[in-house]
């Protein structure tokens, strides 16, 4: 037997992908469907010298994990929907502050307490506009597990490199799911590690003045440098300022470093779209549902294919319009009221091809729920 | 091999869970096939018939759920009387005497096997009632070999518990032998 390999559940396959990618801190508030997470890390990231801690609740947790990225750790909080809504606001913080951070929402039914042990995907849209204010968000999400870990490990990674927190986006189904999952040996993923700054002890450093490349290296807080933090517009010292040329200029580099960069975060799969004449577009665990219609029906002679997102947001517009262009139809499955259906209707260009099927009813999408739309939309009756 | 679906279905503290654990780990990680392994989760699930899905196949399995079960296991009267009707037509239906009175016939080769009794004759000890199944389960079906299982109770249980562990899997396979 390869001891690599293991069979466990989609939570605790995130926490392998956590420490994979170098997890120092974990700060959290046990909360179902999500609760493996902190339970798992709680006797894993202590036995490798990381920290764990039960916070009062999911506010603390998120500000938690923000103070202690800024000290130079790895970090990472857990949560389900009404946490998530919790940690709205410092989640808004660290964008405006630039601090890398990882918060895994693994969905539930909502709004409020909602459907607590249910499966939905209903915070798409909160994930991108949960916190105020214009800002760009990245967000990812994954069907399998050998999936999870790889596109956890790039949550570290993207957060690293665009200095942002990045929300990965799991629900119910694929949370508590065994299956198997082959751990890659250290050094097979590539890890982004955190950008230091070169300037010395005792030399001016600008925490918020870019480099040519347009990073920012960081100075571990509490180190060598002293320098000011702040939730406010701020100039490149990190003190507050309200002068318009520095506010339009961190906006626009808050909002573009992501924008400008959507090629490189995009993440998708793809199955079957060569020749597709109904392009199935999916995430998550409804993904799963999606592509075993797709395998089912092409031997049948049906022409079906699947897009399976990664990357939620930034959202892939020019990719998913030229992946469909051939299509006469395109069928987002999903489990809410048709948030990604919005994006990729904008997306195509022509909306009036694009169909919805979903539940909301905290019952797992089937395969027939899918076959049933398209029996209608392709013309076959009900 | 075929694609075999399967629900355990039985009542909280009789281990159908760990058994399904089980038997999908041991598919895994001794027998170089897919497993996927997922159960009733929340209120439905406390107290009352709890239930878990396995799917065992040797290529990708996508959706994770089982809607028809090839083989479905009832444990309780409870159990049983939530789930008979879901079986796959022409699926095999296993159940313990002591527990569980059919009422109705399903469209299924239904064996109704005394495994509690016999446990309790045997061993003595309610507590390795799930591995009796498993083995049971694993002589009528021949999905995977008893060996692996006992690899994955190794990792799972204290040495000194194993040997009754191992017993009641051999008794198990005895008993589905005959039923089979």
């Amino acid at each position: 037997m390869d001891k690599n390999i293991r069979f466990i559940q989609g939570n605790e396959v995130c926490v392998e992908g956590a420490l994979y990618a170098g997890l120092d801190f974990f700060a959290g508030y046990p909360i179902t469907p999500s609760t493996e997470i902190a339970e798992h890390l709680s006797s894993r990231l202590p036995r490798k010298g990381g920290k764990f801690i039960q916070m009062e609740d999911e506010i603390a947790s998120m500000c938690a994990i923000i103070g202690a990225s800024l000290t130079g750790k790895k970090v990472m909080t857990a949560t389900s929907g009404p946490g998530f809504s919790l940690k709205q606001e410092a989640l808004g913080y660290a964008i405006m502050t630039e601090i890398p951070c990882v918060i895994v929402n693994v969905q539930r039914g909502g709004p409020s307490t909602g459907l607590p042990t249910s499966v939905a995907q209903g915070d798409v849209m909160q994930a991108r506009w949960g916190t105020h204010g214009d800002h760009a968000m990245i967000v990812l999400t994954a069907s399998n597990h050998q999936d999870v870990f790889a596109i956890t490990v790039e949550a570290f990674n993207l957060a690293e490199t665009y200095r942002t927190p990045v929300v990965l986006l799991f629900d119910e189904v694929v949370g508590h799911m065994r299956e198997k999952l082959v751990i890659p040996e250290p050094g097979v993923i590539p890890l982004v590690e955190r950008l230091h700054t070169s300037v010395k002890d005792g030399v001016d450093y600008h925490p918020y003045l870019p480099r040519e490349d347009g990073r920012l290296p960081m100075s571990d807080f509490g180190g060598v440098h002293r320098y000011n933090v702040t939730g406010l517009f701020h100039d490149m010292w990190g003190f507050p300022s309200s002068k318009p040329e520095i506010v339009q200029g961190l906006h626009r580099h808050l909002v573009d470093k992501i924008r400008n960069n959507v090629n490189q975060i995009m993440r998708y799969k793809e199955y079957y779209l060569d020749d597709a004449e109904c392009v199935l577009i999916s995430y998550g665990s409804s993904a799963r549902s999606a592509l075993h219609v797709v395998e089912q029906r092409r031997p049948r002679g049906e022409r079906l294919g699947l897009l399976e997102l990664q990357t939620l947001w930034p959202f892939p517009y020019q990719m998913i319009k030229d992946k469909c262009k051939h299509a006469k139809y395109v069928l987002v499955v999903e489990m809410n009221a048709g948030q990604v259906l919005r994006a990729v209707k904008r997306a195509v260009g022509d909306p009036e091809r694009v169909f919805l099927a979903n539940r909301v009813d905290g019952v797992f999408i089937t395969p027939t729920d899918i076959r049933n739309i398209l029996r209608i939309i392709m013309g076959k009756g009900a | 091999m075929e694609r075999c679906r399967m629900v355990f279905s039985g009542s909280g503290g009789q281990g159908v869970i760990t058994a399904a654990i089980v038997l999908a780990e041991a598919a895994v990680l001794h027998e170089g096939l897919m497993a996927v392994q997922s159960q009733a989760y929340g209120p439905e699930a406390r107290g009352g018939a709890t239930r878990s899905d396995i799917i065992i196949a040797d290529e990708t399995i996508n959706f994770p759920k089982v809607l028809q079960p090839n083989v479905l296991v009832c444990l309780t009267q409870e159990a049983y009387n939530k789930f008979y009707t879901i079986i796959r037509p022409g699926g095999t239906l296993i159940t313990d005497t002591r527990y569980v009175k059919t009422q109705r016939k399903a469209d299924a080769l239904q064996k109704e096997i005394p495994m509690f009794e016999t446990v309790m004759d045997t061993i003595g000890k309610p507590i390795v009632f799930n591995i009796c199944m498993l083995g049971t389960l694993l002589a009528i079906t021949e999905i995977i070999q008893p060996d692996s299982v006992m690899k994955v109770l190794e990792t799972r249980i204290p040495s000194g518990f194993l040997d009754m562990n191992r017993e009641a899997l051999g008794l198990g396979m005895q008993l589905g032998a005959k039923y089979k």
